[in-house]
């Protein structure tokens, strides 16, 4: 809270700019960073329960390795959806704590540095929960990609964006409804539908070697830049609803 | 003299909702009686005349939501009172989607099952169609699960995202197989229908384009009716509290 002040003391009166901008967002980035160390809720209840869903779905299909190499990136991008729902509701729930959310709101900093301090802590812990999952999914799947291996890791962050700054913007956007638990998924997942299925038709494409994932990765990117704009311009009209 | 007004619009709206039925009955027997058999698909080919109408104009209506909302988010603090209008036209214009969009994909399943065998294909323009359905159905849990004071800002915002949200959704099923036959009209060389068709199908738009213009101004007039209750039930308990404090 202290660096959160100071930095906008600094910001406040002379610059204006980029640099005292993304100041804010570090100082919110590690904020976030700090509590969710301290705590460890979300990441230790999203890696359980993306565990429990590939266990699930393992139990169901009985993979062969040929069926899973065809099966495994929608269940992979399943897995991590569902997870994620569980982080993002909870990551505001801690801003309202104390009234903090009440203060954010009266602070001059900008309103989108919050979200994408935020945005990027989420992005981080979900990133971390794939490297965790990766090498379970290649036991419990016998996976073997036929495809370029290596553009997983240009496919991963970018559909892990995409789900957690439109995730990220939706949680907020369903604090203070009834139901908040039950919103986040009924509002997200039909927005997210186009980038969910490039994410997985790109894991697939990799994973089976059949197809190019280009046009895949195509579509992510525009997706992540038209949404991760919306989400900027429009947060603080979302924060201060009332 | 709001009653004056009241009136006058009420009897437009009569006449409208006469005039809209006239036209629907008109264009059924077009569509049903005059119109020419199709060749290769038989009568079966009639339900073209309701299922193309409709799907233009469950395409028309979110634009009339997207920039109703769109008005309501520059009027929310310049304007309140002029927003809540432009939101009224919006939540209209959502329902009225959501209506036209089920009735298109219901008469596409329809004739899905009687020109090809089956019900459903994952194909680009019915996952598009049913992904815009989504979309409105997501909108209208949103107004009935959010607390009232920021229904409808929230409501608008979602409102932006999913007309940002379509072109993409449009872009990205494109690249898959397409079953469902081209656009019929602006759709290449090949596109257009026979003359003799002409009269049934442009009666039809006509007919339920008045419908959908219908729907959404009584659906309009509903919703500033509840405004105007709510705003009259907040003003007596501002003045029922002032009274205790006295």
């Amino acid at each position: 809270m202290k660096t959160l002040v100071k930095a906008k003391n600094e910001a406040g009166y002379e610059s204006q700019g980029l640099k005292s901008y993304f100041s804010h967002v570090l100082c919110h980035l590690q904020k976030d960073l700090r509590l969710e160390w301290r705590s460890r809720d979300s990441v230790v209840g999203m890696l359980f329960f993306a565990l429990l869903v590939v266990i699930i779905f393992s139990l169901a299909f009985d993979p062969t390795a040929a069926v899973s190499r065809q099966i495994a990136g929608g269940i992979l991008w399943v897995a991590l959806l569902f997870a994620s729902f569980t982080a993002l509701n909870q990551s505001w729930t801690r801003e309202q704590r104390n009234r903090v959310l009440d203060a954010h709101r009266m602070s001059p900093a900008p309103a989108s540095a919050l979200f994408l301090g935020k945005a990027l802590a989420n992005l981080l812990f979900v990133v971390l929960i794939e490297v965790v999952l990766a090498p379970l999914f290649i036991v419990f799947y016998n996976l073997h990609a036929l495809g370029q291996g290596w553009m997983l890791a240009v496919v991963m962050p970018l559909g892990t964006w995409a789900l957690v700054c439109n995730g990220t913007f939706f949680a907020a956007l369903s604090l203070r409804t009834r139901n908040r638990e039950l919103l986040l998924p009924l509002i997200l997942v039909p927005i997210s539908l186009p980038a969910l299925l490039g994410m997985m038709q790109a894991t697939t494409a990799i994973l089976t070697g059949e197809s190019d994932p280009g046009i895949w990765i195509r579509l992510l990117v525009a997706y992540n830049i038209a949404f991760t704009t919306v989400c900027l311009l429009l947060f603080e009209t979302v924060l201060s609803a009332d | 003299m709001m009653v004056k007004r009241s009136r006058i619009f009420g009897v437009f709206g009569m006449a409208w909702v006469a005039l809209t039925l006239a036209a629907i009955a008109y264009a059924s027997r077009l569509a049903l009686v005059v119109a020419p058999t199709e060749a290769t698909m038989g009568n079966v080919q009639r339900i073209f005349y309701y299922h193309v109408p409709t799907s233009m104009l469950s395409l028309l209506f979110p634009y009339v939501n997207f920039v109703a909302s769109l008005f309501y988010l520059y009027w929310r603090r310049r304007e309140p009172m002029r927003a809540l209008t432009a939101d009224a036209v919006a939540i209209a214009a959502a329902e009225v989607t959501v209506v036209y969009s089920s009735i298109c994909l219901l008469t596409g399943m329809l004739w899905g099952r009687a020109a090809w065998g089956i019900w459903w294909t994952w194909d680009a323009r019915l996952t598009s169609m049913l992904l815009l359905w989504l979309l409105y159905v997501s909108y209208l849990m949103l107004r009935k699960l959010s607390s009232t004071g920021q229904t409808q800002t929230l409501a608008a915002v979602l409102s932006v995202f999913a007309a940002i949200d379509v072109p993409i959704v449009y872009m990205s099923i494109q690249w898959w197989r397409t079953q469902h036959p081209a656009p019929v009209f602006g759709g290449g060389a090949d596109s257009g229908i026979d003359p003799s068709m002409m009269p049934a199908f442009v009666w039809n738009v006509l007919g339920w384009a008045m419908w959908g213009i219908f729907l959404l101004l009584f659906r309009y007039g509903l919703e500033r009716r509840r405004q105007e209750l709510e705003q009259a039930s907040a003003l007596r308990a501002i003045e029922g509290s002032l009274e205790i404090t006295q």
